[in-house]
């Protein structure tokens, strides 16, 4: 105490903290003075958003883990008790649920605006690299997390994916038989996909958001333009695009926040099972190991690599070339050898490319859900499915080509951000 | 592009509709669980016929007179069969092992059937009985084809007849009919209705908080709009400052 | 921050505006989640009055039950018992029942019971917690000793009634659930008298 009076005179008790904690000093650096380009439009909400999405998973996770029993005896009737018997359960379990839906859709425009603008580009590899391994972290937290209700789906969709680790010739069998600690799944891999879900996972993945961020201020936001901001500077040193973080872009993520939080309220509140994208209906039957449901289908945001795992009539193949749609985006930044960023500015072959390629990956989401064999328009779902698997990686391909062989034709990217 | 993407996104919705039933024709339960009248007489035929044998054992019979609007001694007065313990759940009368006895199989727990299954697949389900001489329990449904569940609503709907019709090299059930012979209590929109309270509370054992969510959704996002128009004009007001 | 031309004043009612209402909600969010903690519905049940029959329960024996996870003791006293709790008031910290957190207002008087003779009492030492060992007999404990409860853990004493001695580390008297008599011997722990 008697500290805190003496430094009064130098700042009070924030002086205090600030020469014992670089609080002050951090506060500037990535929010009052982290100066960010003035023209981020739309798709810039959605990296404030995922973060508030996070924050989101981890207290209501942190709640449920409260009530939630980790047995193949007690799961899916805690759940239950957790919707039921415990004041605002439904509410905190809702919340969770369509806050892991509402990540991936947030996590996947963020993505796109990051393919639009050339975010992964120099000098924003490690940025688009932390990213991509969040994102794969989310999957598996994601999908270690849908074991927990032990529903059917939960039991049949971790059966199926757990049974893409016994495809790897030669010590496939034992992988699955590890991962599962079983031989077939049970409380004993309900056991361990829980700590991994609610400790391992999460502390993983705010570690690399941390990074993620760091990274990103460490070079500065890119922007619609893909213009760099810092090559402009006024006498003070300061980007003349750029605006300080705080207030204005803190009170525009606010606004943001509210837009999201309508629709986010809509699901919660008016459809929390989404039509059965969110929550599926089998889910809702205890898990039975001696009884598969008619149709599996995983949960709406995984559908895509399923249709591409699907579309490979051999059993390895389609694992490898599932691994492989995730891995070639790891790889874009060097995949893309343009020298322009933002779309505004890039050949038109690579507009047509990167909307064939969203389509791409809408569609075989799309065809994820329905069964191989059904019809539309004229072809089965696994035609379709392959059709636009080539599409999908035409894309990786079609890009390298393009920009290592010098036919994109560009054009002139201006000084300073256009709006 | 704008064009091609909301067709996409049109399509997208559409077959969502359609992939989450799953079953292609199924009639319409059209459920409304703040319906009380409709919740009252669903709970009555539910405990007089369905309870005997299927348990909603996630339910408790407390959770009943706030949905029902009606109080805890009319609950155990008049739905209620035997003693009664705060606290207790909705269990069936018939044990399991007798089940198993009697029907070959364990009546289903219908906690979260209307959820698994959907609404509208109970209600026609419930429609879809016909008298069959051949099944063991003298009774078929056409939608759970072979169910072992007897026609327990009979003496309302009457004796449902089957008519088939030969459908390649198979016979199919075209059509139920209760002729006026074997009619029952209750005419046919009535036994609809029944049904479709039967419906209703099961859609409410489901999810007892539904109704209740809808309501306080109502003023989150009266709320959330509030804030969100406040947040707009501020957002507005510092940007004065870049434009 | 402000530039030439932001009018000030609507920026900081809109700051404030915003603060509020943002604040309130995050208020509204806080409920549902500390709510959240409350004893369930199952616990709630679980918690739900029990009945006791003492109709065969002999004058100095016990039959133990639980209502709400914590042990609920049901004695029956003897006349000797019963006579022996007036003589002890000087010995006594609280002889009056005065603290009112301890005991029902229906068993405030000095045998602390609705029926002089059936002591309905939850076991569990007023100093930390711990059960205390039940000795009815006179002597038992010491040559002085008139019946009565007895910690092991730090030698806290009580008379047949939960009354704490004086001068032992325990601070009041053994807690007495809310019960009714129910007639033919029936006690239901966790209901109040009044509510019958």
């Amino acid at each position: 105490m008697s500290d805190a009076t003496t430094t009064k005179a130098t700042g009070g008790l924030l002086g205090w903290v600030d020469a014992r904690f670089p609080l002050t000093k951090m506060w500037n650096e990535h929010i009052a003075e982290y100066y960010a380009p003035k023209n981020f439009n739309f798709w810039y909400y959605f990296g404030s958003l995922a973060l508030i999405v996070l924050v989101n998973q981890l207290l209501t996770g942190i709640w449920l883990t409260m009530n939630y029993n980790p047995s193949a005896e007690g799961a899916f009737a805690s759940v239950e008790y957790i919707m039921r018997d415990v004041e605002w359960g439904w509410l905190i379990r809702y919340m969770h649920s369509t806050g892991a839906s509402a990540f991936f859709v947030v996590v996947y425009l963020h993505m796109f605006r990051a393919l639009m603008y050339g975010s992964y580009q120099k000098p924003r590899e490690l940025i688009w690299i932390f990213g991509m391994m969040i994102y794969l972290l989310l999957m598996a937290e994601a999908f270690m997390g849908y074991l927990l209700p032990w529903g059917q789906m939960s039991f049949w969709g971790a059966q199926v994916i757990i049974s893409l680790f016994g495809a790897i010739p030669g010590v496939g069998e034992q992988l699955a038989l590890w991962i599962r600690g079983d031989y077939n799944i049970s409380g004993v891999t309900l056991n361990r996909f829980f700590a991994l879900h609610v400790v391992a996972l999460p502390l993983a993945l705010v570690g690399l958001v941390v990074f993620h961020i760091l990274a990103l201020h460490e070079v500065g936001s890119n922007n619609p333009d893909g213009v760099d901001i810092k090559k402009n500077k006024d006498s003070s040193g300061k980007p003349k695009d750029g605006i300080p973080f705080h207030p204005y872009y803190t009170v525009k993520d606010t606004f943001g926040l509210g837009v999201f939080l309508i629709f986010f309220a809509a699901v919660v509140f008016f459809a929390p099972e989404m039509g059965g994208l969110f929550l599926e209906p089998p889910n809702f039957e205890p898990a039975n190991p001696l009884q598969t449901p008619e149709h599996i289908a995983p949960v709406w945001y995984f559908t895509a690599f399923y249709s591409i795992l699907r579309a490979v009539p051999d059993k390895f193949g389609g694992v490898v070339l599932m691994g492989l749609a995730i891995f070639m985006l790891f790889l874009l930044p060097w995949i893309d050898r343009g020298k322009v960023r933002s779309i505004r500015y890039r050949g038109l072959g690579h507009k047509v490319a990167l909307g064939l390629f969203a389509a791409a990956f809408v569609f075989l989401s799309y065809l994820g859900l329905k069964a191989p064999s059904d019809i539309i328009v004229g072809f089965t779902v696994t035609l379709w499915a392959q059709i636009w698997t080539v599409v999908y990686f035409g894309f990786f391909v079609f890009l390298y080509v393009y920009t290592a062989f010098g036919f994109e034709r560009t054009k002139p990217v201006p000084e300073r951000v256009t709006d | 592009m704008k064009k091609i993407a909301l067709a996409l996104l049109l399509l997208l919705v559409s077959s969502v509709a359609f992939s989450a039933g799953g079953y292609a024709d199924l009639m319409k339960a059209r459920v409304d669980v703040s319906d009380e009248a409709s919740l009252q007489r669903g709970a009555a035929l539910f405990t007089n016929l369905c309870i005997s044998c299927h348990s909603a054992k996630y339910v408790r019979w407390n959770a009943l007179p706030d949905a029902l609007g009606v109080s805890m001694e009319m609950v155990e007065d008049n739905l209620i069969y035997g003693s009664y313990q705060e606290g207790n759940m909705m269990r069936a009368a018939m044990r399991e092992a007798d089940a198993e006895r009697w029907f070959g199989a364990s009546a289903p727990d219908l906690s979260l059937t209307a959820r698994s299954r959907g609404a509208d697949w109970v209600y026609t389900y419930l429609n879809s009985f016909y008298r069959d001489p051949d099944a063991s329990a003298g009774w078929n449904n056409t939608l759970l084809v072979n169910s072992s569940m007897p026609h327990v609503l009979w003496t309302l709907q009457g004796v449902p007849e089957a008519k088939f019709e030969e459908v390649g090299d198979e016979i199919a059930v075209a059509g139920i009919r209760v002729s006026e012979q074997q009619a029952g209590m209750l005419s046919e929109e009535e036994f609809q209705q029944a049904t479709r309270d039967i419906t209703n509370f099961m859609a409410f054992l489901a999810e007892p908080v539904r109704a209740k969510r809808q309501e306080i959704g109502v003023w989150v996002i009266g709320f959330l709009v509030i804030f969100t128009i406040l947040a707009y004009l501020l957002k507005r007001e510092y940007w004065r400052d870049i434009h | 921050m402000s530039q030439v031309g932001a009018n000030n004043s609507r920026r900081r009612f809109l700051t404030g505006a915003v603060s509020v209402v943002g604040g309130a909600g995050a208020v509204a969010v806080a409920v549902p989640f500390l709510a959240y903690w409350n004893p369930s519905a199952t616990t709630r049940a679980a918690g739900a009055p029990v009945e006791v029959d003492t109709s065969t329960l002999e004058p100095g024996q016990r039959v133990d039950t639980s209502w709400r996870g914590q042990p609920v003791w049901v004695i029956r006293r003897s006349e000797a018992a019963i006579d022996n709790l007036s003589e002890l008031d000087a010995q006594l910290r609280d002889p009056n029942s005065d603290v009112e957190s301890q005991q029902p207002a229906y068993a405030r008087n000095v045998h602390r019971s609705i029926d002089p003779e059936l002591l309905v009492v939850v076991p569990i030492c007023t100093h930390l917690g711990c059960i205390p060992s039940f000795m009815p007999q006179p002597g038992s404990l010491s040559a002085d000793w008139l019946g009565g409860f007895f910690c092991p853990c730090h030698g806290s004493r009580f008379d047949m009634a939960g009354r704490v001695y004086s001068g032992v580390p325990a601070p009041t008297n053994l807690p007495i659930p809310p019960y009714r008599m129910a007639g033919d011997g029936l006690i239901v722990i966790g209901e109040d008298e009044e509510a019958a």
